[in-house]
């Protein structure tokens, strides 16, 4: 299980990104969701260590890894799918997905792990993740790193973003059998109804505070109904107060 | 025409041959060969359709390959196994018409004393019409000696109508003064394409220079170099590619810097032909953070996670 305290993290500025967020994510999956500039991005890259808040605590199972580092979030069984993918000159698809996994694979399971995100391993394991590569399939690669991992808690911020209907569909399948066949939880960063009405309990987020969190059944009508959306009146076409 | 059993080298010289030319002991080569150490002759062998001769007005030798060989492979590597020596060759390479042949030509420094060990490689390639080679080259200082440990080849490549020369360089670190000068003229239709990889550390040096002349209609050169500078080490990147016809020109230089390295990059394009169509290319810079992030978000530390990126990047 999942719980922040009180979690605030702060730009070196001073400006406050997150303002003392404090929740548990004790089911299989939860989505994060709210308006964007939010605070989603930077709770998913907390959660990941890839920030490090400046105040509040973060706990896994129990554990305070508030000070821990990426690495040592990595290898207590936290992965993370970065929103935007990130290129490397010289590495193939195939080397990700090994160190992703921590050893060598096998065919069938470099064709297992693309296939769930609706790539064809012939035609991609030996290509370089590099510019060369479209967005969409860059994205689809990020998330089998984190497939590969087969994590404890596995955080995706916005899988849908530049991923076409078809191999978002198959996507969201995917993180459907990971809930029903693995001990593996999910976060994930969204706004498409699709995720929302998989997730067994949703969090909105706005203004780097939880707005509101709860069951799936309890949060999205009320989503659907925009109950939700920004409060500033300039935003929603009045002026501002 | 030698014979295997003929090979006759020294231990240094037989670790140097793993490395630069995938040399196996139980094996030996399979296809011609010449292997030279310390300016001398440590084993040849032709086979039916590539000959290896000396030169009879200077150090070196011809080799020679037969039209329309296809599939064989020939190995050229030099060692310098020692301080004091300073190794001056000239291997000249007549490839026949419609032949495609593969060419390794590794070189291995070596220096355990105060004095320089060089070795300086002067090739010329001479591709007939249609011809096909992939040249291999890789680059190695070893020992632990103060004395400088220095190679300097310099490839000289005539292309022929409708030839390919695929040049593959890697320096692969030890090689404290290095100048690497590659030449070339294309004829009609002709192709030269160039990956280069050059790691530097502590006080190196490594010059590159490519002079390419793209004279014939719908010749084209692809040079590529990408190359890692550590400690205290220098690189420059100097590339001239001229379109004198309708042509296809790319040269990119990719460097990350790490500690004190420095690049330079100066990639030029001389264009005389309205249909000359140049493109250069030049990024220096120090490892992304967002890649050591995301490295390190599989569960590598930082220091794993540059190691990864540069073996990816020089592979």
């Amino acid at each position: 299980m999942l719980e922040l305290q009180d979690l605030v993290w702060k730009l070196p500025d001073g400006e406050p990104i997150i303002n003392g967020i404090s929740c548990k994510m004790d089911s299989r999956l939860v989505v994060i969701t709210g308006p964007n500039g939010g605070g989603k991005t930077s709770l998913a890259k907390l959660i990941a260590g890839v920030e490090i808040p400046t105040g509040g605590k973060i706990l896994l199972d129990g554990e305070d890894i508030t000070g821990m580092d990426i690495t040592g979030r990595a290898k207590l069984g936290i992965a993370y799918a970065f929103q935007q993918p990130v290129r490397f000159k010289g590495l193939t698809v195939r080397d990700l997905l090994e160190l992703a996994a921590g050893e060598k694979l096998q065919h069938d399971r470099l064709c297992e792990l693309l296939g769930k995100v609706g790539l064809c391993a012939e035609e991609y394991i030996d290509r370089e993740m590099s510019a060369a590569l479209s967005g969409g399939e860059a994205k689809r690669i990020e998330i089998a790193t984190v497939l590969a991992r087969n994590a404890k808690l596995m955080v995706f911020d916005e899988p849908e973003a530049g991923i076409d209907l078809w191999s978002f569909a198959r996507l969201v399948e995917t993180f459907e059998e990971i809930r029903s066949h693995t001990s593996g939880s999910l976060v994930i960063i969204s706004h498409q109804e699709r995720i929302l009405s998989i997730a067994d309990e949703i969090i909105v987020v706005a203004d780097g505070r939880v707005r509101t969190s709860g069951s799936r059944e309890e949060i999205l009508p009320a989503l659907l109904k925009g109950e939700f959306s920004c409060r500033c009146p300039q935003r929603n076409g009045g002026g501002c107060q | 025409m030698s014979d295997i059993k003929d090979i006759n080298f020294n231990d240094i010289t037989g670790e140097m041959l793993k490395v630069i030319s995938d040399y196996d002991p139980v094996t030996g080569f399979k296809g011609a060969y010449n292997i030279r150490e310390d300016s001398m002759c440590a084993g040849r062998k032709s086979s039916e359709n590539i000959t290896i001769e000396s030169k009879t007005d200077k150090p070196g030798i011809n080799i020679t390959v037969k039209p329309h060989t296809v599939g064989e492979t020939v190995f050229i590597p030099a060692c310098v196994t020692h301080s004091d020596v300073d190794d001056l060759v000239y291997n000249d390479f007549y490839i026949g018409e419609g032949a495609d042949v593969i060419v390794v030509a590794g070189c291995g420094v070596h220096s355990d004393g105060e004095d320089t060990a060089r070795h300086n490689g002067i090739h010329r390639f001479f591709l007939e019409k249609g011809a096909h080679v992939v040249y291999k080259e890789k680059h190695i200082g070893t020992g632990t000696g103060k004395g400088l440990k220095k190679i300097d080849p310099v490839t000289d490549c005539y292309l022929k109508e409708d030839s390919c020369l695929e040049m593959d360089t890697i320096q692969l670190g030890g090689v404290d003064r290095s100048t690497r000068s590659t030449s070339a003229v294309l004829d009609k239709g002709a192709k030269i394409i160039v990956r280069e990889r050059i790691m530097t550390d502590h006080e190196e040096e490594a010059i590159t220079k490519f002079d390419v002349k793209l004279n014939g209609e719908d010749s084209g050169a692809d040079l590529v170099s990408r190359s890692v500078a550590r400690g205290n080490s220098h690189q420059a990147f100097y590339s001239v590619v001229e379109g004198n016809n309708r042509c296809t020109g790319h040269s990119a230089c990719d460097a990350i810097l790490a500690d004190n390295g420095r690049v330079d990059a100066q990639p030029a394009l001389n264009a005389a032909n309205v249909d000359a169509a140049l493109i250069h290319e030049a990024a220096i810079g120090k490892i992304a953070g967002e890649q050591l992030l995301k490295l390190c978000s599989l569960g590598l530390t930082r220091e794993q996670a540059e190691e990864k990126i540069i073996e990816g990047f020089l592979k």
